[in-house]
């Protein structure tokens, strides 16, 4: 197996812009990795040999021709099944799509393909990115690198294994309430939330629309702040999205220096409910954070532990709205249409049968909670929470520049462990969600693993909306003590994959 | 199938009638309203579409300002509050014209509210004012159509299979909806009638809109209920959908007066309901039953930013706005000195801003009148193109008119002249002179011509000479037919009684 696959990103831009190595070569060390790894990890829904390997040869042509290339050319990258890309199957993990071919690119996969950036193909995914594990996809789950027979956190399950299976060095998510965030800490690579607004919505599937937002993964902090600043910035084809300059992520990636910062532990995101081990090497990150010059206090929202309930009110009711289109009328698959049923039997059997029981169960709530009567009491009342949460970070942010808490309150967990219980599912993100609901920037970052599973835990910091470059300045400057503590990437600890 | 009615005007006597008024208008805007794509009526179907009109997964709404400018300018000229803050909402409901199966609109924040339209209608005690009340006006988008092949009447039962065009998809409406219109009494149907057209004519004075009721631009939805007393509270409602014209809106309440009057004298309830209006037959159908049950789950559309027009754009729209149509119609009416059936007649030719514009430049307000709705509306009507395509000015119509009353061209002539504009052969002075015309003033050429009239039909004096002196008529014609139109019609007349010895 070729040396390539263990490279960083940016070493591989390097190697590609210099001539060095061709991103063809690049690009083809990936694939075959992916034909050896991914019949167990099972990261990829759709690989794109063809397609990755002419946006490879392009990108030779302008090496050679001596153009100027992007900070990520010649890259491979795996691709969340929630963004549109136009001529390559988009599924969002789920039957009703299956088929479907957009017949247009998502703004960030625009982005991507005119940074030289080498797409292998889309990421598996809980369908509609609802879950915690990747185990709601309807095309079965993906395995944690770390250990097959557990999850690799969800909904973008896939973009974090093809990351910590070295499938890719990097990976696209989207995080509506985590869904970046849990997969990144629980297989110990680097996940991003950017602030709401920050990356542009436009072709990506709606799951919550005021909690959306995609994001970059890889396997080390100055990566996912390249990968950030290629998809960052305004785009007019979504209304929600920030006319401002995109922070300089890349410059605090390398500034590495937390001397002077105060940062505030968030009080109601750790103690109970957390596993001991995440505990643990929570504590120890704060020893290093100070270690390192930062002043570190204890800041209390107190509202927080609202945040659960007012957000499984707020997704489901837009993901009800979200999710009508998948009717089989336009696009996608159609269910039971043998020329004797009406419109409406035709749409029913066509969302019985393409939705899975996660997704059905959220419409249900939604569609409950915005109902005439239930709307004040529901819906409003969320928002009030939404409110409430935002007024906390507001205090917070007045006294601190970061907020830190463990990212997940468990490490993996096995497959099939929480499957039949969905409120234990969803206290995967009660440290994630309140983060959506205010819009702000969110990192998780590995920071070892618990003594009693070996498995990979995650710290997340958070930042006021539109300060992106705090998370990459204060994350660069841990990793770098981490990586010096551990003699190598975390990753490197990782057992051999079969096949490999 | 036809319901039983009763007599209107006993219906009238026994009922006091309570209108409501839901006008759709299709804003004329190039894009619409959350995509890029054309807005232009009759394109071959889907073709005007986009991921995002098409509601395709992932595509996602932007805001068409030009869209919210007009809705402020109707709010503005409907005498509506404007919002300071007001979003979008989402409402939801599954058709298959819907691309996203709801519908991008606004609910409990319109962007204009609390206004009023006044209007004015022929009563038994001459004319009088009736005020409207305007509960809101709101954007939205519109949606798909629906068509359904095979089958005998066209609607979707009995088809064989449905179409969808998504060009109309996502073209600017603005949803304008009156409050409860009561102390009608008898006028219901004429005030119904007078509103939608007063409507129609600030939104064309506006140019927001074509306001084409026969393709659609601006659909009138017709509320109505009755009670037993102006005291009595609200009855149950029908709306009656589909009132595409004018007189269909006038005709749609009166129906509807008659049909509710029936049932609720026979003891029937009125049934709250969703009617079709048939042009044909003049009456509605039963369409589908709208109980108040109907739950759109509604929620602010989290995909758009809230809107928050500044005071000082919205100070500025009002300044910009034209004059009400209904103010300066009763100003020209004085103005110019015409009965409310000329106005009529200069409203309806389409004339009304070209001779504005003639009067404005020195012309005669009964003479650009005359020109434009006479003769320039035949030359138009002939060629099936608009007036406003006609290439006569104001400066034509002026030297036209200045001729005229030197004498030098008469009726005849100077339509000839315009014949020249139109030909394109330059200005009035010009084309006079080309063409030769001029009232011919020496008397001697009438003379001969009169005596040659005279001649041809010798009955024709001793008619006149005995006191008919209509029969001057056919001899003042065969000298203008001899003259080629160039003799003043006045002059021959003059000549010819001087010769017999009559007098006028």
């Amino acid at each position: 197996m070729s040396d390539l696959i263990r490279k960083d990103a940016s070493e591989l831009a390097g190697l590609v812009s210099s001539g060095e190595v061709s991103a063809v070569e690049v690009a083809q060390a990936h694939l075959d990795r992916i034909a050896a790894v991914d019949g167990d990890v099972h990261a990829f829904l759709h690989v794109d040999t063809a397609g990755a390997l002419a946006s490879a040869a392009a990108v030779d042509v302008k090496v050679k021709a001596g153009d100027k290339l992007s900070v990520l050319a010649g890259v491979p990258l795996g691709l969340k099944d929630i963004l549109a890309t136009n001529g390559l199957p988009t599924t969002c993990g789920s039957r009703v799509l299956d088929g479907w071919i957009p017949p247009y690119d998502a703004t960030v996969v625009t982005k991507l393909r005119e940074a030289g950036v080498v797409i292998l193909g889309k990421t598996n995914m809980d369908e509609f990115a609802m879950g915690s594990s990747t185990e709601h996809s309807a095309f079965g789950p993906t395995h944690n690198p770390w250990d097959l027979e557990r999850i690799p956190g969800g909904s973008g399950g896939g973009s974090s294994a093809c990351v910590s299976s070295f499938e890719a060095p990097l990976a696209i998510g989207t995080d509506t309430g985590g869904s970046i965030r849990q997969p990144a800490a629980v297989t110990g690579s680097v996940g991003v939330k950017p602030t709401y607004g920050g990356v542009s919505r436009y072709g990506i599937v709606a799951l919550a629309s005021s909690l959306d937002q995609a994001g970059p993964c890889a396997r080390n902090v100055l990566d996912t702040a390249l990968l950030h600043s290629v998809i960052a910035g305004h785009d007019p084809m979504d209304a929600t999205s920030i006319n401002a300059p995109v922070p300089d992520v890349i410059a605090a990636a390398k500034r590495a220096d937390i001397k002077g910062m105060k940062v505030g532990i968030v009080k109601e995101l750790g103690g109970e409910g957390y596993q001991a081990g995440v505990r643990s090497r929570f504590e120890e990150s704060v020893a290093l954070i100070e270690s390192l010059g930062a002043e570190v206090v204890e800041v209390s929202c107190p509202s927080f532990p609202a945040a659960l309930a007012a957000y499984y009110l707020i997704l489901p009711s837009e993901a009800s709205s979200n999710l009508a289109k998948f009717d089989g009328i336009r696009f996608g698959n159609r269910v039971g249409d043998d020329g004797t049923k009406s419109v409406e039997q035709v749409m029913s059997e066509t969302r019985a049968a393409g939705f899975g029981s996660e997704v059905i169960r959220r419409i249900i709530l939604g569609t409950y909670a915005l109902s005439a009567g239930y709307y004040d009491a529901y819906y409003g009342q969320a928002q009030k929470v939404r409110t409430l949460i935002k007024q906390d970070f507001d205090a917070a942010f007045a006294k601190v520049d970061v907020l830190i808490s463990p990212t997940a309150p468990t490490t993996a967990f096995k497959i099939g462990e929480k499957l039949d219980d969905p409120l234990a599912m969803y206290l995967n993100d009660v440290a994630t969600i309140p983060v959506n609901m205010a819009g702000l920037p969110g990192m998780s970052l590995p920071i070892g693993l618990a003594p009693e599973d070996n498995l990979p835990v995650g710290l997340q910091i958070i930042a006021p909306a539109m300060a992106d470059d705090r998370l990459y300045n204060v994350g660069a400057a841990i990793e770098r003590e981490l990586l010096a503590k551990w003699g190598g990437p975390i990753l490197g600890m990782a057992p051999e994959l079969a096949g490999a | 199938m036809a319901e039983a009615t009763m007599n209107y005007d006993e219906a009238i006597s026994k009922f006091d009638p309570v209108l409501g008024l839901e006008v759709h208008v299709e804003l004329g805007t190039n894009t619409k309203m959350f995509c890029g794509c054309s807005t232009v009526f009759g394109a071959p179907p889907n073709t005007h579409v986009c991921p995002v009109c098409l509601g395709l997964p992932g595509a996602l709404p932007t805001l068409n300002k030009i869209g919210v400018e007009s809705a402020i300018r109707i709010g503005l000229a409907l005498n509506c509050e404007i919002a300071e803050w007001c979003r979008f909402a989402r409402k939801n409901y599954f058709y298959p014209d819907m691309p996203k199966n709801f519908q991008t609109s606004q609910y409990d924040e319109p962007i204009a509210f609390e206004g009023y339209l006044d209007v004015e209608i022929d009563t038994d005690e001459g004319r009088r004012t009736f005020r409207v009340p305007i509960e809101r006006a709101h954007m939205e988008e519109d949606t798909g159509k629906n068509s359904h092949v095979g089958g005998a009447t066209g609607r979707i039962h009995g088809a064989d299979y449905s179409l969808v065009d998504y060009n109309r998809a996502g073209i600017p409406l603005i949803e304008i909806v009156t409050k409860p219109i009561t102390g009608t009494g008898k006028y219901a149907p004429e005030v119904a009638k007078a509103y939608v057209a007063a409507l129609r004519d600030i939104l064309r004075g506006l140019g927001v809109s074509d306001v084409k009721m026969e393709q659609g631009s601006l659909r009138c939805d017709v509320n109505l209920s009755l009670r037993e007393t102006p005291e009595s509270k609200l009855g149950t409602r029908s709306e009656t959908k589909n009132v595409n014209s004018l007189r269909s809106v006038e005709r749609a309440v009166r129906y509807e007066v008659t049909r509710h009057a029936a049932r609720l004298t026979a003891g029937d309830t009125v049934v709250q309901e969703t009617r079709h209006w048939h042009e044909d037959t003049g009456i509605s159908t039963s369409g589908r039953a709208k109980s108040d049950a109907e739950d759109y789950r509604y929620f602010p559309e989290p995909d758009l930013l809230p809107i928050a027009p500044s005071r000082e754009w919205v100070e500025e729209l009002r300044a910009s706005l034209p004059e009400n149509p209904a103010v300066r119609r009763a100003r020209l009416v004085a103005d110019w000195g015409l009965s409310e059936i000329d106005m009529n007649t200069v409203v309806n030719s389409g004339a009304l801003d070209l001779i504005v514009e003639a009067v404005d430049a020195g012309v005669d307000p009964a003479a650009a009148r005359k020109w434009w709705t006479g003769e320039l509306s035949r030359i138009a009507n002939d060629r099936g193109i608009e007036l406003e395509e006609l290439p006569v000015t104001p400066a034509h119509l002026k030297r036209l008119e200045e001729l005229i009353s030197a004498g030098s061209l008469n009726d005849k002539l100077a339509r000839q002249a315009l014949e020249g504009v139109i030909a394109g052969e330059g200005d009035i002075d010009a084309i006079v002179k080309a063409r030769g015309l001029a009232v011919v003033s020496d008397d001697g050429p009438l003379l001969a011509a009169i005596d040659e009239a005279l001649a041809a039909d010798p009955a024709v004096a001793e008619t006149i000479k005995s006191g008919k002196l209509a029969a001057a008529g056919s001899v003042v014609g065969a000298v203008m037919k001899a003259t080629r139109g160039q003799a003043d019609a006045a002059r021959v007349r003059e000549l010819l009684f001087e010769k017999l010895g009559v007098s006028e």
